[in-house]
């Protein structure tokens, strides 16, 4: 039996289901962003801060860097999966697949990070 | 080996259908926002981190390729997102049979075209 070691949620289901979850989760996210700098013209650091600083935008700004997170990954998972094989970049496929998966793995951990330290320091 | 196999494909008849390229780009843009949100994270932070890193990030973004970079990943979430509305409605069977799935297709790039170019009145 082939073992599904990398994938999301070791579910093919599983991952299904959250990439279009989260998607929706995002595309609202980002529908309120950019909405906000659409309808604030004379934009400054206070109306900035004012925005991202609320508990709301905190908990939305959290709920969408975690939804990027399991989203990107599924989708990196998917785009690896199907291009870094051995028909398409020989026999060192499962190693290039290795540093791939683990540099996804850092960046989105690094994004979390970085966001969470952004938003709730306001 | 059988005989009747076609010879001299006509290779400038054979081309993606248009499903596949909306597929690809869909990736494509995944790829770009994955990269891009490095960019939108330091930007946020800069802008939020006081009232000189704001000025900061106001200057930096009156830059040319700053704006490129800003319409590139806003045309890349518009792109994204359309395309990911038009897998919500395949996944109710909407618009999932070949003929639909193609002008669901150019409806979606047609739509996405609109926006971006939107996006970019909005950015200059």
């Amino acid at each position: 039996m082939v073992t599904n070691v990398t994938s999301f949620s070791r579910s093919g289901l599983s991952d299904f289901l959250l990439q279009r979850v989260t998607a929706v989760v995002l595309a609202l996210y980002a529908l309120c962003i950019i909405g906000f700098f659409l309808v604030t013209p004379d934009l400054s650091h206070a109306k900035l801060v004012g925005y991202f600083g609320s508990t709301s935008m905190q908990l939305f700004s959290l709920l969408a860097v975690l939804s990027t997170a399991a989203h990107a990954w599924i989708g990196m998972w998917t785009i690896g999966t199907d291009y870094l094989r051995p028909a398409h970049v020989g026999s060192s496929a499962t190693l290039l697949r290795f540093v791939y998966f683990a540099l996804v793995v850092i960046a989105l951990f690094v994004y979390v990070v970085w966001a969470v330290r952004i938003f709730w320091s306001l | 080996m059988k005989t009747d196999r076609p010879v001299n494909l006509a290779l400038y008849t054979i081309h993606f259908p248009v499903t596949a390229v909306a597929s690809i780009t869909h990736r494509i843009t995944g790829v770009i926002l994955m990269v891009g949100i490095g960019f939108g994270l330091w930007l946020l932070d800069l802008a939020l981190s006081s009232e000189a890193g704001y000025l900061r990030a106001s200057e930096v973004m009156q830059g040319g390729l700053a704006k490129f970079i800003l319409w590139g990943l806003l045309a890349s979430v518009i792109y994204h997102v359309c395309a990911g509305l038009k897998h919500l409605l395949l996944d109710m069977h909407i618009a999932d049979s070949l003929e639909g799935g193609r002008i669901a297709t150019w409806a979606m790039l047609v739509i996405s075209a609109v926006l971006v170019v939107l996006a970019g009145v909005w950015v200059w």
